[in-house]
């Protein structure tokens, strides 16, 4: 593109100055919005991380210190908590990858209609984040839930699924293993069925070939979705906060900070393992990927060789998915009886049903809708703003250092929402918002800011395949027909793009609009909470519990409808440009 | 028509080179382009041919030399200052605006009252008869009528000279004739300097009034289709431009007169000069088989059928002449019997059919 006379080698080194020069005057605007970009990434990411990790490395003085490492495991609750938090986000990889396995190798394997089913269900999941449906899950299978009391009156015996760190790594694992399953089918999909078939021609079969070519092939996919879900469970920390679990790493940092305060470095100790933790998961991913490339179809038609299934195996088959089914619609449907019920306690069902709750929540929560609006809605488009802004920066133009933005911007991912909370709290409490006088950490626009930090990634990568879809011809199509270089941002690329910065403005407001963990950090009034938040209130109360459900379904609607809107506006507007989605 | 009012401009290339990073793509190009004239780059993937064009039009890396569109040299100007107009290979139809809005964009960049847009863009969609598609979306128009649309929306804005690049690629074959007489027609009507890309030979020779051919970045020759076909500069050309035999070798004086000897240790009679390290380049169909006693003047060959393909019209044979494999076509008609496999034969060759080239 035009901007490559960077790399023009000149007779002089005067017409080279005046050259790189002139470049940027040219190129103002791109120059000008990197430098925006990238400053708003440090100040909002980089600074806050890097405060909390020189904190935790500092003693009293403020020199340089292992001290409060040692303080932290010298402690025997940090030491159980640090346990726990490991021991639950493995434990809960093994069992989302238990629900997830046979459902990934059913869809690639046989031939039958429940595939759209288990698609489904692969989604259902995702729409609504563990915390919300935390509680009303104890009441389903809680020691004195609906499961256990109907069991031991009729078979004498309870099952403890829910009882402490049980309770997490359940409601944990049935709320992501769609991660994995989504990896999982991916690489099993993408594995050709000329590799089976021409195992199969060398003598190869059975297990033995599932061993030998299946598993290797679709490895890297489970890897990636099973990192993810470790980290995932590592961070959370509404889920344990719900179900008061509070021996674990994130309600530690969290109490720390909330109730000793945050000079208190113990949260900042935490909160460097966290990350430690997230970073080294997210690595394990990389590797897993890297280098293998497996998508290995070639032209008609993908996956493995599949064959119908013989009646017993589908009534095998059927048997497993509605079990699963019901474990994932368990805590949507325990949420709505909840939030429906008046009384519901040592009871397998609620006593009556009331639409009280839903009054009570609309009435005195609304604050709480409106400003979740307010928060996830600005959030969403400053991450479609910058998200748009640095994919075009990075894949259209040549500019120095563009690969920066990319990585500055999914570095995110790696910063738990506690450990952001956590930094912009030190880092901001003494910022003065000019003209309103006030400090920062304490300003609600703070909220905004933190919410749309933790979901650029997510903005960003529907933006960047938004662009991928468009071919660079048309951008120079459009400079050759004399448009210059912002015309044809403005023109073209923009409202080609629009239906993928769409679904990233939905990705980010529908994850941002339940997100718990930064703002939990950051709220300062309860005026100025959202809706998480105030579930969070709510259900500190048995009487808060139906309001709190209520808020809780409402929360899942919001999302709901803003994911299925934003779909059928991307599908139409694929069909009407007649694009392939390659 | 509206449209024919462009002035021509000749193209003129001096010392063109550009690079991608450490690989140097073009190197060091001249070329003279005569105004009003179609023009074809010819050459393989990765020849430079289409990073050629596109340094015409101004896109990929600024290239070290000068491009001259007439007098004027547009080397530094950004590709929406040049008014060169470029018909993408994929046609590059943007899907999310009409057929009309397509055509008309061109004029809104140069601001163009409202009415003359109009009726400009209504005499761009007649020219190439699809007016009445005006109002469809890229996505409901077939492959040619979308090439045609990229046509209009080029020509349309007047440029001074027009690019195409692959035009003919994504088209059925049955289609792709009828567009390259289209296209020629639009060129003579239009009266445009026209450079036009293509890997394809036949579509170069059919179409263009020259063709340069290039080949890792460099301009191997130019000239009129027959000219590089007749007499190739040098072997890449030659065997660029249909099949052709090549003879290594050395011409040595002898007793019966001067004779040529192939690195094989083949020989026959050649009038030429003593000479080492020199190649004989002629074409199958100059070979012919002989049936009876042979014509004077006529180089005869022996050898052996190794295989033949039949292509229709004629059988070609690879023949065994010591140790060379030579091309030999021999026309077929109906019912006529063929060659097979181990026979022995002899072929003829005129020595004016042979383009020597020194090594």
């Amino acid at each position: 593109m035009s901007s490559a006379s960077l790399s023009q080698p000149s007779n002089s080194e005067k017409k080279e100055n005046s050259g790189w020069l002139k470049k940027i005057r040219e190129d103002w605007g791109l120059y000008l919005s990197a430098f925006i970009i990238g400053l708003f990434i440090l100040v909002f990411l980089f600074i806050p991380v890097m405060k909390v990790i020189f904190v935790a490395f500092q003693d009293g003085d403020g020199s340089f210190s292992l001290v409060n490492f040692q303080d932290f495991f010298n402690s025997s609750l940090f030491q159980e908590s640090f346990f726990n938090s490991f021991y639950v986000a493995f434990m809960s990889v093994i069992v989302a990858s238990i629900i997830a396995m046979p459902l990934a190798y059913f869809t690639s394997r046989f031939q039958f209609k429940g595939t759209v089913l288990i698609q489904t269900l692969g989604i259902v999941p995702l729409i609504m984040p563990p915390f919300i449906g935390a509680v009303a899950m104890q009441l389903l299978f809680g020691e004195n839930g609906t499961m256990n009391l109907l069991l031991d009156e009729y078979l004498g015996f309870t099952i403890p699924i829910m009882e402490g760190l049980n309770g997490v790594i359940f409601v944990q694992s049935v709320h992501y293993f769609p991660f994995i399953l989504i990896n999982l089918s991916a690489a099993l999909q993408n594995i050709d069925r000329s590799m089976e078939e021409s195992a199969q021609s060398l003598g190869s079969s059975g297990i033995k070939l599932f061993r030998r070519i299946v598993f290797p092939l679709a490895m890297p996919g489970y890897v990636a979705g099973a990192s993810l879900v470790f980290v995932k469970v590592f961070d959370d920390l509404g889920t344990p906060l719900l179900l008061n679990v509070n021996n674990m790493l994130a309600p530690q940092a969290y109490l720390r900070i909330s109730s000793v305060g945050i000079s208190d470095p113990m949260g900042y100790v935490i909160s460097v393992i966290l990350v430690a933790f997230s970073v080294f998961a997210l690595w394990v991913s990389f590797l897993a990927l890297r280098g293998k490339d497996y998508s290995t179809t070639q032209k008609g038609g993908g996956g493995l060789s599949k064959r119908e299934l013989r009646p017993w195996e589908k009534v095998g088959c059927y048997a497993v998915i509605a079990f699963i089914l019901m474990l994932v619609l368990a805590p949507h449907f325990a949420l709505l009886l909840l939030s429906f019920g008046t009384i519901w306690s040592f009871s397998p069902l609620p006593d009556a049903y009331t639409l009280e709750h839903y009054s009570t929540a609309i009435t005195q929560a609304s604050d709480f809708i409106t400003n979740t609006l307010l928060y996830a809605g600005l959030a969403g488009l400053i991450d479609i703003v910058l998200g748009t802004a640095i994919a075009y920066l990075v894949w259209r133009t040549k500019m120095v250092g563009r690969k920066w933005l990319d990585f500055g911007a999914m570095a995110a991912l790696a910063v738990p929402g506690v450990v952001l909370g956590i930094g912009y709290l030190r880092t901001f409490y003494d910022v003065d918002i000019p003209f309103v006088g006030s400090s920062m950490a304490t300003w609600w626009g703070i909220i905004v800011i933190a919410l749309a930090v933790r979901r650029l990634p997510y903005a960003l990568r529907s933006c960047v395949a938004a662009l991928q879809q468009v071919s660079p011809s048309l951008e120079e199509a459009s400079e050759n027909l004399g448009a210059t270089r912002a015309t044809t941002i403005r023109r073209i690329v923009v409202p080609l793009m629009a239906a993928g910065i769409l679904a990233g403005f939905v990705t980010a407001f529908a994850t941002a609009a339940v997100e718990l963990s930064a703002t939990i950090m950051l709220v300062s009034q309860e005026s100025d909470a959202p809706l998480a938040y105030g579930l969070y209130l709510f259900m500190q109360s048995a009487a808060g519990r139906g309001p709190g459900a209520a808020l809780g379904v409402i929360a899942v609607l919001i999302v709901g409808l803003a994911t299925y809107i934003s779909h059928t506006i991307v599908e139409r507007t694929r069909q009407a440009h007649g694009m392939k989605s390659h | 028509m509206s449209l024919g009012n462009t002035k021509q401009v000749g193209i003129s290339i001096k010392d063109l080179t550009l690079s991608f990073g450490e690989t140097e793509v073009l190197k060091g190009v001249n070329l003279e382009i005569e105004p009003g004239e179609f023009f074809a780059f010819l050459g393989p993937s990765g020849s430079g041919k289409s990073t050629l064009l596109r340094a015409i039009a101004g896109f990929g890396p600024v290239p070290q030399g000068e491009i001259l569109l007439g007098d004027e040299n547009v080397i530094e100007q950004p590709p929406w200052k040049r008014n060169v107009g470029m018909v993408f290979q994929s046609y590059a139809l943007w899907p999310h605006m009409t057929v009309r809005q397509n055509v008309a964009y061109g004029l809104e960049e140069r601001k163009v009252a409202k009415p003359e847009i109009k009726r400009r863009v209504d005499d761009a969609l007649n020219l190439v008869g699809l007016h009445h598609l005006a109002d469809r979306r890229p996505s409901q128009l077939s492959g040619g009528q979308q090439q045609r649309v990229a046509i209009a929306r080029t020509v349309v804005v007047e440029p001074r000279i027009l690019l195409l690049d692959e035009p003919l690629s994504n088209l059925d074959a049955n289609l792709r004739e009828q567009m390259r007489r289209d296209l020629l027609e639009l060129q003579r009507q239009l009266g445009l300097t026209t450079i036009f890309v293509t890997h394809d030979q036949e579509e170069a020779n059919t179409i263009s009034d020259r063709i340069a051919v290039l080949d890792q970045g460099v301009i191997q020759q130019v000239g009129a289709p027959m000219e590089l076909y007749d007499n190739p500069a040098n072997k890449f050309v030659a065997d660029f431009l249909g099949t052709a035999n090549v003879l290594h070798g050395r011409v040595e004086e002898s007793p019966s007169g001067n004779q040529f000897v192939s690195s094989n240790g083949i020989y026959f009679p050649y009038a030429a000069k003593p000479q080492q390290d020199l190649s004989l380049i002629f074409r199958p169909q100059s070979l012919g088989i002989c049936h009876g006693s042979a014509q004077a003047g006529m180089i005869q060959l022996e050898g052996k059928v190794l295989h033949r393909e039949f292509l229709g019209h004629l059988i070609r044979y690879g023949v065994d002449v010591g140790g060379e494999v030579l091309m030999v076509d021999d026309p077929h008609l109906r019912g006529a019997k063929h060659l097979t496999n181990g026979e022995t034969i002899r072929v003829a060759l005129k020595p004016d059919e042979i383009v020597a080239l020194s090594d």
